[in-house]
């Protein structure tokens, strides 16, 4: 019969305290620069819109883990010397950025463009037609694939175990070389990523479907 | 000293080049496995089987709410205690094509899900069997609709090559691990390697609207 000391139990709780951490800052940080990420994509300045579509492109097209090696050490290189777990934080906001960018930009142009005529027409500055009449809609319709992209941020943030910073998976990785109960400490492991994601996933399908039978 | 030299890293190219054709057929070989198990799993939903439809959703929600990381390391374990002794590289398509396979089986889902019934009435009509009615009348033209998100989605299992690394399967990660520890240039191995992740799957992007447009470029209406 499998079983883990308290030892081995506090220890991933602790690796889950950081997993869940982690995302939240790569979720929060990912909010505030994809919306920038956003703006950029949809702006009037072509070279604005250009290095927008870049940006996407090079997070998207790459491997989450090379985003976190490359950051990992090319901040030093930068001289800005930062703990692990900055860096891994830094990394998964550029990374949500991206990917939040390229969902929202979807979202605006979603959107009628009568609505931003409108506001020209009745004189709205870029600030009030962005900020009080296209996001506040375009946020409405982009929520299922934003609680998606969080799904896959809180998935994601196993990587960092590969750099070598101790989340949830790490935590599993060493309580399974201690005790030699791999298919049980990763089974484990597996559920509680299983409890964070899925009400997540529920969730964001009930909005889908929600949104869908909503005439607007 | 912090100047970048990329000299050493390109002087080992034959490795990176090699890396780089086994992380191609490690996404290829998952893309292929990934694409019979989305089509099984969903041919077992719409079969009227409730056991299949249960183990089948159950599947895809274990699948797509847990990391890959943890699944390559679970199959990894779980394989030599079920008798069953493959080398990583095997085991990494068996773990690439089972999640990819969960995604599919979800984006072919819905795409079958749209065909009208009237459609299948219609096979029905003319005589056509049940296997014939699903690959002809549903399949094809519900592949044809998802054909973009599955697109998208095997770019990202091209991605998640990477970390297969994990369970030193030889792909293009490993040899960066491999060469940043031969000679300590980890950001100038690490940044040259996602140069080539870029292009590569720029590529495969290339390979699968190739691909569409030979499969899917008959007339609907």
């Amino acid at each position: 019969m499998p079983h883990l000391g308290i030892n081995e139990i506090t220890f991933l709780a602790q690796g889950l305290k950081w997993t869940l951490f982690l995302t939240a800052i790569g979720f929060c940080g990912g909010i505030v620069f994809g919306l920038l990420v956003a703006l950029g994509r949809v702006a009037q300045n072509r070279a604005l819109r250009m290095a927008a579509a870049g940006w996407i492109a090079v997070f998207q097209g790459t491997p989450l883990l090379m985003q976190l090696f490359v950051v990992f050490f090319g901040l030093p290189l930068l001289g800005v010397n930062v703990s692990a777990w900055l860096a891994v934080a830094i990394a998964l906001t550029a990374h949500a950025s991206a990917f939040l960018g390229e969902i929202w930009r979807g979202a605006i142009q979603a959107i009628p463009k009568g609505q931003s005529e409108a506001s020209h027409a009745l004189g709205l500055h870029y600030r009030s037609r962005m900020f009080d009449i296209i996001l506040p809609q375009a946020l409405k319709i982009s929520l299922p694939a934003t609680v998606g992209f969080l799904v896959q941020l809180l998935k994601g943030t196993s990587l960092a175990a590969i750099v070598g910073f101790i989340e949830l998976t790490r935590a599993g990785q060493i309580v399974s070389n201690q005790t030699y109960q791999p298919l049980f400490v990763f089974g484990l492991v597996g559920v509680l990523y299983f409890m964070m994601c899925w009400p997540l996933s529920y969730w964001g399908r009930r909005m889908e479907t929600r949104l869908s039978q909503d005439p607007r | 000293m912090n100047t970048l030299d990329f000299s050493v890293i390109l002087e080992r190219w034959p490795e990176l080049l090699q890396g780089t054709i086994a992380t191609l057929g490690l996404a290829l070989a998952g893309m292929a496995l990934a694409m019979v198990i989305g089509v099984l799993g969903v041919a077992i939903r719409r079969s009227g089987n409730r056991l299949g439809a249960a183990i089948v959703v159950g599947f895809v929600e274990i699948i797509r709410n847990t990391p890959f990381l943890v699944q390559i390391f679970f199959i990894f374990f779980a394989l030599p205690l079920a008798g069953v002794r493959l080398n990583p590289t095997t085991t990494s398509i068996i773990a690439l094509g089972l999640n990819g396979g969960a995604y599919a089986i979800e984006i072919i889902r819905g795409g079958v899900e749209s065909i009208p019934r009237g459609q299948t009435e219609a096979g029905m009509a003319l005589g056509l069997h049940q296997g014939e009615i699903f690959r002809i009348i549903i399949l094809r033209p519900a592949l044809r609709a998802i054909y973009p998100s599955l697109c998208s989605q095997f770019i990202l299992l091209t991605l998640t090559t990477s970390i297969c690394t994990s369970i030193s399967a030889f792909e293009l990660t490993q040899v960066a691990q491999r060469i940043d520890g031969d000679t300590f240039r980890s950001f100038e191995v690490y940044f040259t390697v996602t140069a080539i992740y870029l292009v590569l799957s720029w590529m495969i992007m290339g390979l699968l609207a190739f691909i569409g447009s030979r499969a899917f470029s008959y007339p609907t209406r």
